[in-house]
C-alpha cells in the first residue's frame, strides 16, 4: 500500500447499449417529453412567478421600500431629529426641519427625502429612529422608473405608503 | 386558360403556396422553438406579446421579434468587410429557399383536365440537386465569420467549414442506399416508390428498408442545419454568438430565418426519403385497402386530403424533433464531432452501402 494515495471512485465503463449512445438519446427524448407534457397539464406545476400580476411573497423582516409613520391626527411622527441621516451609510437622506404648528410637537420635517438611488436597505435608519417614524416593512424593493428624479422620494410619497 | 398562360399560372401558384408554407411554418417554428424550450426546462416561456389584450400563448412573440429586429440600427463593424459582410446573410439564406423546389408536397393532381405535380420542380437529379444547395450553406456560415473582422466569428467561421464537409460526406453517402432500393434519384419517384408494401404487411417505406441510412441521414442533417449537439459554429458559451456575434438587426433575423427554413427543408426532405413523403399508409388511390384485404372507397378529394395532410403531419413531427433533440442533448466537443464525423459515420455509411447492395443482388438471384 502506498502512502498519501487515496482511492477515487471513478465513473463505471459504459455498457456497449450506451456507448452507442442513441438508446440514451432516446431515454433522454424521454425524459424532456415527460416534463414537457407534464408542464403542460400541469401549468400550476411550473414554479415561474409572472412578475408584474403576481408577486413574490416576501419574508416578514424583509428590508423593503421605506415609509413614514403618522400621528393620529395625520400629521407625521417624524420630529426632525436627524438620527437617521447620521446613521445612514450611504448617506441618501436629507432632512429640513421646521417648527411644528402643533404646540406639543417641537419640530417637523419640511423636506425628507430618501435617494433610493444610493439607499443600500441597510435598515440603519429604521434602527436609528428614536420615535418608530421610519419602517422598511412595506415588504417590496424599489420599483424600476425611468428617471432619476423620481426616484428621490420626497415626503408625501414618504408618506403614503 | 390555354397552355402557357395555365404553365405560368400553375408555376407561379406552386411557388408562392409552397413558399408561404414554409416560411409560415419558420414563423411558427421560432414560438415553438421558445415555447417548447420553456416547457421541458420547467419554464412559461413567451406569453407577453399581446394584439388588444389578446395573448394567444405568446404566439405574437414571433410577429414582435421581426418588427424589433426591422427597427433595429443597421450596423456594420469597422473591421469588417464591407460587401462580404452584406453578402453573407443572403448565401446563407438563398440556399435554404432553393431547397424548397424539389420537395413534393402531395401526389399528382388534375386541374381543368391537365395533371398539375405538387412540386415547384420534379427535376431528374432531385436530391443531388439538393446535396448541391445545402453544399453552399457552408459559404454564408463562412464568410459571416470571416468578413466580420473579429476573432469569435471567425473561430465559428472555421469549425463550421470543417464541420459541414465532414458531414456532407457521409450525408451524400448515407442515401446511395435509398437510391438503390427506389432506383431513382428523383424525389417524385422515391415517394412514388415508396406507396407499396414491405411483405404485404407494412408500407415500404424509406425508414423500414433504410433503417441505418435514415439514423445516418438524421445525424448528418442535424450537423448540416448546425443544430445541437453540433451547434460549433454558435456555440455561445464558447464563442458568444459564433459566426453571427457581429451581426445585428435584419442580417441577424435573416440568419436566424435561415437556421429555421433549414430545418424545415430538413424536415421536409427526411419525410419525403424516409417515411413515404405524401404517402398515407395503406392508403391507395381509391382509399383504404388494408392488408387483409379489408377496404374503405373513399372520394379522390378525400384521399387528396389526406395525403397533403400526411406530408404536413410528417413535416411537423420532424420539425418538432430538431427542436426535441436540441433541449435533450448537449453540445458535443468539437473533437468528439470530428471523431463522430470521420470515424462512425463515414464507415458505417460504407458498410450500409455495401449491405444494401449484396442485400439487393441476393434478392435479384
Amino acid at each position: 500500500m502506498t502512502i498519501g494515495v487515496i482511492k477515487v471512485a471513478r465513473p463505471r465503463e459504459m455498457s456497449f447499449p450506451e456507448s452507442l449512445y442513441l438508446v440514451e438519446i432516446v431515454k433522454g427524448l424521454g425524459v424532456t417529453m415527460g416534463h414537457m407534457l407534464s408542464n403542460i397539464v400541469r401549468q400550476e406545476g411550473i414554479k415561474t412567478i409572472e412578475y408584474p400580476e403576481v408577486r413574490r411573497q416576501m419574508p416578514p423582516r424583509f428590508r423593503g421600500k421605506h415609509r413614514l409613520m403618522k400621528r393620529e391626527n395625520g400629521a407625521p411622527r417624524c420630529v426632525a431629529c436627524y438620527c437617521c441621516p447620521t446613521a445612514c451609510p450611504a448617506k441618501c437622506i436629507t432632512i429640513v426641519a421646521g417648527e411644528s404648528p402643533d404646540p406639543a410637537v417641537e419640530k417637523y420635517p419640511v423636506r425628507f427625502d430618501i435617494d433610493m438611488l444610493r439607499c443600500v436597505f441597510c435598515g440603519m435608519c429604521v434602527e436609528a429612529c428614536p420615535c418608530d417614524a421610519i419602517r422598511m416593512d412595506t415588504g417590496w424593493f424599489t420599483p424600476p422608473d425611468d428617471t432619476r428624479e423620481k426616484l428621490i422620494f420626497t415626503i408625501d410619497t414618504l408618506l403614503e405608503k | 386558360m390555354t397552355g402557357p398562360l395555365f404553365d405560368i399560372t400553375v408555376a407561379v401558384a406552386r411557388i408562392a403556396v409552397f413558399f408561404a408554407f414554409c416560411f409560415g411554418l419558420v414563423v411558427v417554428m421560432t414560438w415553438v422553438e421558445r415555447k417548447g424550450a420553456a416547457y421541458i426546462q420547467d419554464r412559461r416561456g413567451p406569453n407577453r406579446a399581446d394584439i388588444f389584450g389578446i395573448r394567444a400563448w405568446g404566439l405574437f412573440h414571433p410577429l414582435a421579434d421581426a418588427l424589433k429586429f426591422l427597427f433595429k440600427e443597421d450596423f456594420i463593424p469597422d473591421n469588417a468587410h464591407r460587401l462580404f459582410y452584406q453578402m453573407a446573410p443572403m448565401f446563407s439564406l438563398a440556399p435554404a429557399i432553393l431547397g424548397i423546389a424539389v420537395i413534393p408536397f402531395g401526389p399528382d393532381v388534375t386541374v381543368m383536365g391537365r395533371t398539375v405535380a405538387l412540386q415547384i420542380a420534379d427535376l431528374n437529379v432531385g436530391i443531388l440537386y439538393l446535396f448541391a444547395v445545402s453544399g453552399m450553406t457552408v459559404y454564408g456560415v463562412v464568410l459571416g465569420g470571416w468578413a466580420s473582422g473579429s476573432k469569435y466569428p471567425l473561430l465559428g467561421g472555421l469549425r463550421s467549414s470543417a464541420q459541414m464537409l465532414s458531414y456532407e460526406v457521409s450525408m451524400g453517402l448515407s442515401l446511395i442506399g435509398i437510391f438503390m432500393v427506389f432506383e431513382s434519384v428523383r424525389m417524385s419517384q422515391i415517394v412514388a416508390g415508396q406507396g407499396g408494401l414491405l411483405f404485404g404487411v407494412v408500407p415500404k417505406w424509406g425508414v423500414l428498408v433504410q433503417p441505418l441510412g435514415f439514423i445516418l441521414f438524421l445525424v448528418a442533417q442535424y450537423a448540416e442545419a448546425n443544430r445541437t449537439p453540433f451547434d460549433m459554429p454558435e456555440s455561445e458559451s464558447e464563442l458568444v454568438a459564433g459566426y453571427h456575434t457581429e451581426y445585428a438587426s435584419f442580417k441577424f433575423s435573416m440568419f436566424m430565418m435561415a437556421e429555421y427554413l433549414h430545418m424545415v427543408v430538413g424536415a421536409a426532405v427526411v419525410a419525403t426519403l424516409f417515411f413515404g413523403g405524401w404517402q398515407f399508409p395503406y392508403l391507395g388511390d381509391a382509399g383504404f385497402l388494408f392488408p387483409g384485404g379489408f377496404a374503405v372507397a373513399m372520394p379522390p378529394a378525400l384521399v387528396l386530403l389526406l395525403r397533403i395532410g400526411a406530408f404536413v403531419a410528417k413535416v411537423l413531427f420532424f420539425a418538432w424533433l430538431y427542436v426535441w433533440v436540441r433541449w435533450t442533448v448537449p453540445r458535443f466537443r468539437y473533437d468528439q464531432v470530428m471523431r463522430l464525423g470521420w470515424k462512425v459515420m463515414l464507415p458505417l455509411s460504407l458498410l450500409n452501402i455495401f449491405v444494401t447492395g449484396l442485400t439487393l443482388l441476393l434478392l435479384k438471384k
